[in-house]
Order: structure tokens, then sequence, then C-alpha cells
């Protein structure tokens, strides 16, 4: 069967679409939202990073941009949440695009460090941009019946696709996240990715062999920030209110890092397993031990993995059946 | 890299993690609990930046539920509360209210603490169409309009005018003419900037300097510098812990001719900022809400209330604010009215306690309390005091009165404001 | 005329706010700029030594910079312990840096509820006889004001980093440093063992955490989360000087000190964050290994 990954995609999509319209506890819907928006971010992520070995410190910068694009497409117009993420992705692309063409010619460790340099800046410049709120935030309604090409896709009182707001949101986001993993195996098994491959290895080397490093590297770059972009759109129609420090969270930095590590950067599944993973961790730790303990946890998690699973967990489970 | 996994294999994996996942978060779902309590479930910010603030208010709250269970509990059943640690990030508020809703099934939810963290929960409730009690937030409700919204903090109808208004009568004495303005670039100090130049303008005064700083900034000198080359007769700040202490020291160091300095410097209040400052605060001009002056009795209780808490951080070893003066009563008071509503209306029925709630003037310990139509209080009641005769960095100093006068309200005032200047 | 009184009160608040700021990084210049450690829970760390100083001088009424003086050992030690577990698990098998930085993340977050259980999330100051004061002058009718807290920063800083300098140029441990930064292997042809030299300077490198501690106490309001605001900054500063030069984190902290001072003066505190890192991107533009750093990209 050729296309079996694409059919195993469709097929987990319409999982998706059944787990939505059940009548299960609405805080799946939540946690599945905070857990799938991971996914996508580490999958991005890991284009990058995993593959091209170019570490990414900057993803709250490209989350914060889809983030709010998203705002401003709502102040300015009431803007449709699919219009929103497509804006959103390319905005997000243009900006990895002009960020890669000045630091990629940096090696490693340099870009780390303008990467994180580049969301510094951008969250100053929200914060002084009032009219998305600044620094104050800005709260957001979502559309009581939303419309997708006159089908009414949410609509409390039944009649739509979806009975609630959240069941909608959870839907879109895996379809991204589904959409991610299928371009970064895309990537992972074409040109592109063994290209990137080199480039991790030795990319002197691969210079010297005639890969152009600097425009794969920014492919790359574009396709990352574009897919982070597309999760951060997604973000203010959640969460209802956003302000710099939320979209600009250090945390999606520190996660967008940890999960690819743990999952295993080499293929499109370390990023997957990662997040979910953790994700799950995390979400169960807020609302059970909620405390200061939480984040020992994640710190005592990062360590042991780290340490004990090198490849990360799917590398693991590769070695352990050859 | 280019390995192929065995798609068995690969099943296998995805299988079994989802398995883990979904079977992690059932496990943790509680049992049936004893049927017949009361629950109030919600998220307070335990970790993070608002914190201080946050455990403050969980033990005022712990407090009120001790109460409230001796004298029989709400409809005659005992309360209990389920929360979670928000750790000052909205971004886990919504699963948060999600989850005490639809899983630990509680009876009401009540906010956390701080507008943010109190907006992402605004349409959970809405959803559920509950009652929502929300603790130091300005302006959650406007553009909602919920109606069963209601808000615990004493700014007044219009909360980011009101809750400097009184402060702008308090410096009506030096008769001054402009004014400079600085605030922490977050949400909080942003809004009550906005207030403050609303009621600069109606007070006539031109404003000569309006900035912003990063929340990070480390060193206010150069800030204060270029504040005093305008001039101003009048310096507003408002800012979070880190900047207030920052800039109290800045000022103290570089010195200034304003009349007055002050505002909304928020975490001025808390104990560890207090001693630490000591002398250096002396004249400032700053919001508050409840003092250990005298006059303060007109809020029946609250004297008694700090005590209580005092006494528990000493016996109970707490890592939370020695004196308690800035969040406990109103941690109490919300929860308070809440409870007195509930009781009066007899059932758990949510339009008929909101609506009762709206129609209702309660006596809490904060004083009489009656709500507007968005949810707000109807009355500003933001005190303002002036730091005077603090001598050292004592703690207890600040646990007596004559160290913050009450310079208005007029009705409970302590003293008269004195020039910046002149009290230093 | 006050233009001119601004503008040099402003480069001179800039010069000590930088100092503040190499006090901070200088640890990390070492750590990260030499050996290539990432040691991204350093400003933590100092966070907790600043929390030492507390102690110290809540209960015993010990001056803050002595007291940081007098924990410098504790973090010289726990700087030995850090590596020695950091090499077992990760330099020993050469795994990629990004390894090695999840090893620190963790750290961090070890750290930092470490802190939260001890000491509560309550922000903490230190109270001095100098603090809250400045040091005033009057120059050709113009006002100068040095507060003695940044003036207390600035000091120690320079000491620091012209110890340190004068160690790694002079003392043997000190060229080794150098050495294995640039080639491990004809270190140890010459008969120096490679990883105790890494050990010592990585240990060196953090106790520098003690001093940073106090000064930052001194500085600004602690609490256990404050280390994250910094990350970016200590970084910058690093990467910005070059890495493996101490000098050059020195100067690349005035930079970003003076940068910061003279935009929060003239244009807008607001904007100073966006000028300090825009600089940084600028410099790496046209010089990607920092301002002083050796021809080494790696």
């Amino acid at each position: 069967m050729r296309f079996k990954f694409e059919i195993g995609c469709v097929l987990v999509l319409l999982a998706a679409f059944i787990f939505t319209q059940s009548g299960i506890n609405r805080f799946y819907y939540f946690a599945g939202f905070a857990i799938l928006q991971y996914v996508m971010i580490s999958t991005a992520w890991n284009i990058l990073g995993g593959y091209g070995g170019y570490i990414n410190f900057g993803t709250a910068g490209f989350l914060g941009v889809g983030s709010y694009t998203a705002v401003a497409m709502i102040e300015f117009y009431s803007a449709g949440i699919v219009e929103q993420i497509i804006v959103a992705g390319i905005i997000a692309g243009v900006i990895g695009l002009s960020i890669g063409f000045f630091t990629l010619r940096l090696k490693g460790v340099y870009f780390a460090i303008a990467t994180l340099a580049l969301a510094i800046v951008l969250e100053t410049f929200v914060n002084n941009w009032d009219y998305v709120g600044g620094a104050a935030g800005v709260s957001i309604l979502p559309p009581r019946t939303p419309e997708l090409l006159g089908i009414a896709i949410v609509d409390r009182k039944g009649g739509a696709i979806f009975n609630n707001n959240k069941e909608f949101l959870f839907f879109l986001m895996a379809f991204l996240a589904i959409l991610s993993v299928w371009v970064a195996r895309t990537i992972e098994k074409g040109k592109l990715g063994r290209g990137l491959n080199a480039i991790k290895d030795n990319e002197e080397a691969a210079e010297c062999m005639g890969v152009p490093t600097l425009r794969l590297k920014l492919t790359a770059t574009v396709i990352s920030g574009a897919l982070m972009g597309m999760a951060g759109a997604v973000f203010p129609s959640y969460l209802t209110f956003v302000d710099p420090p939320t979209a600009f969270n250090l945390e999606f930095a520190i996660n967008s890092l940890a999960m690819p590590m743990i999952g295993g950067t080499f293929t499109w599944i370390g990023p997957v397993v990662g997040s979910i993973l953790l994700g799950t961790v995390q979400q169960v730790a807020i609302v059970t031990i909620s405390s200061e303990l939480n984040l020992l946890i994640i710190g005592v998690l990062l360590v042991f993995f780290v340490t004990v699973a090198p490849q990360g967990i799917v590398g693991w489970f590769m070695k352990k059946n050859k | 890299m280019t390995r192929f996994l065995k798609s068995r294999m690969r099943g296998a994996i995805v299988v079994s993690l989802f398995a883990a996942a979904f079977t992690l978060t059932t496990a943790f779902s509680p049992v049936a609990q004893a049927k017949d309590t009361i629950k109030i479930g919600f998220s307070m910010a335990l970790t993070g930046a608002l914190a201080g603030g946050g455990k403050q208010a969980l033990e005022g709250m712990k407090i009120w539920r001790d109460d409230i269970n001796a004298k029989g509990g709400m409809l005659g059943r005992q309360v209990e509360f389920k929360y979670y640690d928000d750790q000052t990030n909205p971004k886990n508020v919504p699963g948060i209210y999600a989850k005490l809703l639809d899983i630990d099934k509680v009876d009401f939810i009540v906010s956390g603490y701080g507008t943010n963290l109190i907006a992402p929960a605004m349409p959970v409730a809405i959803d559920r169409d509950v009652v929502f009690m929300g603790l130091f937030g300005m302006n959650n409700n406007k553009k909602w309009k919920y109606e069963k919204y209601f808000q615990i903090l004493p700014a007044g109808p219009e909360p980011a005018v009101g809750f400097s208004s009184n402060w702008f009568k308090a410096i009506e004495t030096f008769k001054p003419k402009t004014i400079a303005l600085l605030a922490a670039d977050a949400e909080f100090a942003r809004n009550l900037k906005e207030g403050a130049i609303i009621n600069a303008k109606r007070a006539g005064l031109e404003i000569v300097y309006n900035q912003n700083y990063p929340p990070k900034t480390a060193d206010f000198t150069p800030i204060v510098r270029a504040v005093n080359s305008k001039k101003p007769d009048i310096f507003y700040i408002a800012s979070y812990p880190n900047g207030s202490a920052g800039l109290v020291r800045a000022i103290a160091e570089v010195g200034t001719d304003a009349m007055a300095v002050g505002g909304g410097m928020v975490g001025l209040q808390f104990s560890g900022l207090m001693a630490g400052l000591g002398p250096n605060l002396n004249g400032i001009l700053n919001y508050d809400f409840y003092v250990p002056e005298p006059t303060m009795a007109l809020y029946p209780g609250a004297a008694d209330l700090i005590k209580r808490y005092q006494n528990k951080v000493k016996t109970e070893g707490l890592k939370t604010d020695a004196l308690g003066y800035y969040l406990v009563p109103w941690a109490y008071a919300y929860l308070d009215i809440l409870g007195q509503a509930v009781n009066a209306v007899g059932k758990i029925d949510h339009d008929a306690i909101a609506k009762y709630i709206h129609k209702t003037e309660f006596t809490s310990v904060v004083g009489k309390v009656a709500f507007g139509d968005n949810g707000e209080w109807t009355t500003s009641r933001t005190i303002v005091v002036q730091y005077q005769n603090i001598k050292n960095n004592d703690l207890n100093q600040f646990a007596q009165p004559g160290v913050r006068k009450i310079m208005y309200p007029e009705d409970i005032k302590t003293g008269t404001t004195k020039l910046f200047n002149s009290l230093r | 005329m006050e233009f001119t009184e601004l503008l040099l009160n402003a480069l001179l608040a800039g010069i000590m706010l930088g100092g503040f700021f190499a006090a901070l990084a200088i640890g990390l210049s070492i750590c990260f700029g030499l050996l290539d450690t990432v040691n991204i829970a350093h400003p933590t760390i100092i966070v907790g030594a600043a929390f030492c100083t507390f102690l110290l001088n809540d209960v015993f009424g010990i001056d803050p910079i002595i007291a940081g003086i007098l924990i410098t050992p504790l973090f010289f030690i726990l700087g030995l312990g850090i590596y020695s577990l950091y090499y077992q698990f990760f330099e020993k098998q050469s795994a990629e840096a990004l390894r090695g930085l999840a090893f620190f993340f963790g750290l961090l977050f070890i750290a930092e509820v470490v802190m939260i259980m001890t000491f509560g999330v309550d922000h903490r100051l230190v109270s001095a006889p100098y603090i809250g004061n400045s040091y005033t002058a009057v120059l050709a009718g113009m006002e100068f004001a040095i507060p003695y807290r940044l003036l207390a920063a600035f000091v120690v800083a320079s000491a620091m980093a012209i110890g340190l300098q004068l160690y790694l140029n002079k003392s043997f441990f000190g060229r080794a440093t150098s050495a294995v930064h640039q080639d491990m292997m004809a270190l140890s042809l010459m008969g120096v063992d490679p990883v105790m030299v890494k050990r010592v300077a990585f240990a060196l490198g953090l106790s520098t955490c003690g001093l940073a501690g106090a000064l930052m106490i001194i500085v600004i309001p602690i609490e256990p989360a404050v280390g994250r605001f910094f990350i970016g900054n200590v970084f910058a500063i690093v990467v910005l000087g070059g890495l493996g030069s101490i000098s050059g984190t020195l100067i690349a902290a005035f930079i970003l000190g003076i940068a910061e001072s003279v935009v929060s003066t003239f244009f807008g505190p607001s904007w100073a964050p966006a000028v300090s890192f825009a600089i940084l991107l600028g410099v790496l533009a046209f010089k990607p290994t920092g301002l002083f750093g050796s021809g080494d990209t790696r």
C-alpha cells in the first residue's frame, strides 16, 4: 500500500472527530488541546533542530507572532479562525526567512542565542503595540456561531458540526498537528531531510559536496517558523485572553526543546512521543499534585531521560529491538 | 536516521503511549466524595510572579472555610475546597476550571488572584452558567457583560479610574500643575496608569512625562533622573513589587523635587518589602486597602481576622506574608459574600444567587459591599496612605498605627498629606 | 547643559549597571565560553547564592559582600560536583550539546523548587548602611549621583574580571584552561589531565556565583524565579563579547548596560530590551564570533 502513512493520518483525524462528538468530559478537550499544540510545536522545532542540528531558542517568538497576528486580525475585522491561521503562518514564515538570512551564517550556539534575542525583541515590540492591547493584554470574545463557507461550525443549540467552541478548537488543533507531522515526515524522507542531516553531521563537508546549505537551512527555518506561527494563531481563541508574557512564555521554548529530545530527534515519531508523554505528565500534574513539585517533576524527568536514553525514547526502543 | 521502524513496532509505541496517557488522567479522577459536602473550586497562584499574593489569599480563604464550617457550613453542609496551582500562567486556567467543573464536579467556582488569571476562566464560567466571584481583577467583565460575575476590588464601577481618584483628591492640597507618569509594562500597572491619566486630565494637570518600563529593569536611577529633568510636581507610579522596590531605592538615592510620589505601587504592602525598604519609604503616598489605623474599625472583624492570620503564620510556620494586610481580608470577603448569598437563597440555584447578590448590600469584614451591573463595586473605597515615621527596618513598626497614616477618604483620615521631601 | 548632565549621568549609570551584569555573566564566560557547557542554570544558581547571602545577613547581620565572599568556597565545591555529574553522563560520551542543555534545564527547575520550598515565594531584600544612599559629587556645575549599591557591584565585578583574567593568563591552571579550550589532545599529550582542568575551571566559574549572588540581592529584590529574567541577558553578554574572552564579556556587559541606561533615559525604558538585543543581533551579523571571540566558530 503506497499511502499507508496518509491513510493512517486520516484515520487518526477521524478518531479525533469522533472524540469530539462523544459526550465525554470537556476537560479532556482542554488537556488534549494543550498536548496537541505541543505535538505541533515539537514537530515544527524538530525540523530545524533535530534534522538540521540548529537549535532554536526562540520558539516563543514565532508562537507569539502567530498569536498576535491572529489578535490583530480579530481586532481589525473579526477575521475567521482559518484566515487567522493562514496569515499567521505566512507572517511567521517570513520572519523565519528574514532572521534566517542574518543568523544562519552563524554556527550552533550563536544561532541559538540569536533566536533567543529575536524572541525578546519581538516581545518588546508587542509590549509597545497598543492596538493589540500592549503589555496589558486583550480579551477576545469568540464568535457565538462561527461559520465556514456557509456551514455552521459551532452552535450550542445543536444543528451544527460541533456543540461547543472548545470541541471545534480541539479538532482544529488535531488537524494542524497531523498536518505538521505529515510535513515533517515528508521532509525526513525526502531530499530536504537528507540534506539537513548532512548539514548536521558535518556542514563543511556537505558544502564541499555541493549541498546548498544556506538554501536548505532557510527552507527548514521558514517551514518550522510557519508551523509554529500557525500553532500560535489558535491560541488566542482557546484562551480568550492574551498578553505578551503568556504568548511569549519561556515555557514554550523549554518544552519545544525538551519534548523532541526526550522522544528522539532523528525521526518524526520522536517529537510526537516526547510531546504526548511530557505533555500528559504536565497536564496531569497541574490538576493533581499541583504545587511547586510540578517543576521538580519536570526537572527530574528531563535529567533522567537525557541521561538514561540518549537517543530519546524512540532510539531506546530501536536499540532494544536490533 | 533513515531507519524504518517496523510498522507494528511503531504502532505498539503509539498505542501504549496513548493507553498510558489515558490511564494516568483517569486514574487521578477522584472517587465519589463524601456526599454531604459543598465543594468550592478555584485556581490560585501558588508559584510564579503573583504567588506572594496568592498564598496569602489562600490562607485567608482557609480561615473563612473553617469559620463557616464551625457555624454549620453552607446550606447545612460542610464546605470543602478543591484548588490547583495555576503557576501565574493564564494558559493553565481554562483546563483547571474545566476539570473542576466537569470532573471534580464542584458546586461553586471562585477565581484565582489577578486580572490575567481570571480572564481565561470567564468563558468556562459563562459556558456552564455559574456564579463566578473574582478576586482583584480589573475590568474582566467589560467585554463579556456576564450577569453572574462579581468582583472584589474596592475600585468602584470604573475600576481603572476609581482606583486612583482618591489619590488625586489627596494631592489637591499641593495645587500641582504638572505630572509625570510611569508604569510597569504589565497588565495592572498599565490599566492603573490609563485611569490615572484620565484623573490627571480631569484635575487639569499637564503631563510632562509618560513612559512604561520593562518588568525586568534592574536599575531605575536613569529613569528617575529622566523624570526629574522634566521637573514634575507630581510623580505617579504604577508598578509591580520588584519595580516598586527598585523605584523607592532609586528615589532615595537620586532624590526628587516632586511634591508627591507614589500612587499605584503594588508590593509596598507586602511585609518583605516594607521591612526591607524601611525608612526609604517615608513620604511615599500610595494606595492601600487596609492598614492598622484606628479608623479602620469601619471594617468590622478585619482587625480580628488579621490577628488570626498572623497567629496562624507563626504557629504553623507558614511561608507566606507575615502581616497579611493586603489580600487576607478580601480573600475572606469574596467567599463570605458567596456564602451569605447561598445561605440566603437556600439552594444551589445560580440564577437566583446571582440575582440576590446584585440586589443586596452585604456586610462583610471589609465593610458594606454592593455590586453594580457589571459586577464591580458601586463605590470606590481605595484608601490613600502616606508612609511616615518609619525609623528602621523592623517589621513590627508596620503592624502599629502611625506609620501608614490614612489621607483619604475623608471620613477615616488620620493625617494630612505632607510634602514628600518634608518627611525624609 | 541639562542634556549633558543627563547624558553623563546616564553613561555613568550604564557603566555601573554593566558592572552588575558583568558580575552575573563572568562565571558563564568560563563555563560556557571556555568549556562549552551550556549552563542555563547559572542565573538560578546565582539566585541561590543570593538567598544564602540573605540568610547570613538576616540571621547574623553579616554585611552582604562579606557574606558573598564567605559562601564562595561552597559554590566552588558545588561546581566540582556538578561538573563531575555532567562529565560522567554527557561529556565522556561526547554527547551533543543539546543533551547537556537539557541536563542544565533540569538543574534549573530543581534549584528553583528547592528555593521555593525553603524560602517561600516572597521578595527578599538585604539591608546595609550603604544601601539606599549614593555618592554625590558636583563637577563643572553638574550634579552626579552614583548609588552605592551599584558602585559596589561595579567595583566587585571589575575586581572579579581582572582577577580571573590574570589567573587565566598567569597561573598554570589558568593557562591550561585556555589550552583545553583550544586543543584538548595537545594538552593531554603534555601530561596534563584535561578532565581535571575542566573540572577546576567549571568550579571556578561557578564560584563566582557566590559574590554575584551577594551583588544581586544588593541591587534588586529577589525571589526564586527571578533568575529566569537574566538568562537572556547573561548569554547575550557572553556571546556578544565573544566566547572565550573574559575581557570581552566585561566590555559587552558595559555596552549593554550603557545601551539600557541611555535608551531608558532618552527614549523610554520600554524599548531598552529591544535595543540591547538588537545590538547583539547587529554585532553577530557582522562579526559572527562576537566582539573578541576567537576564530573558532563551532
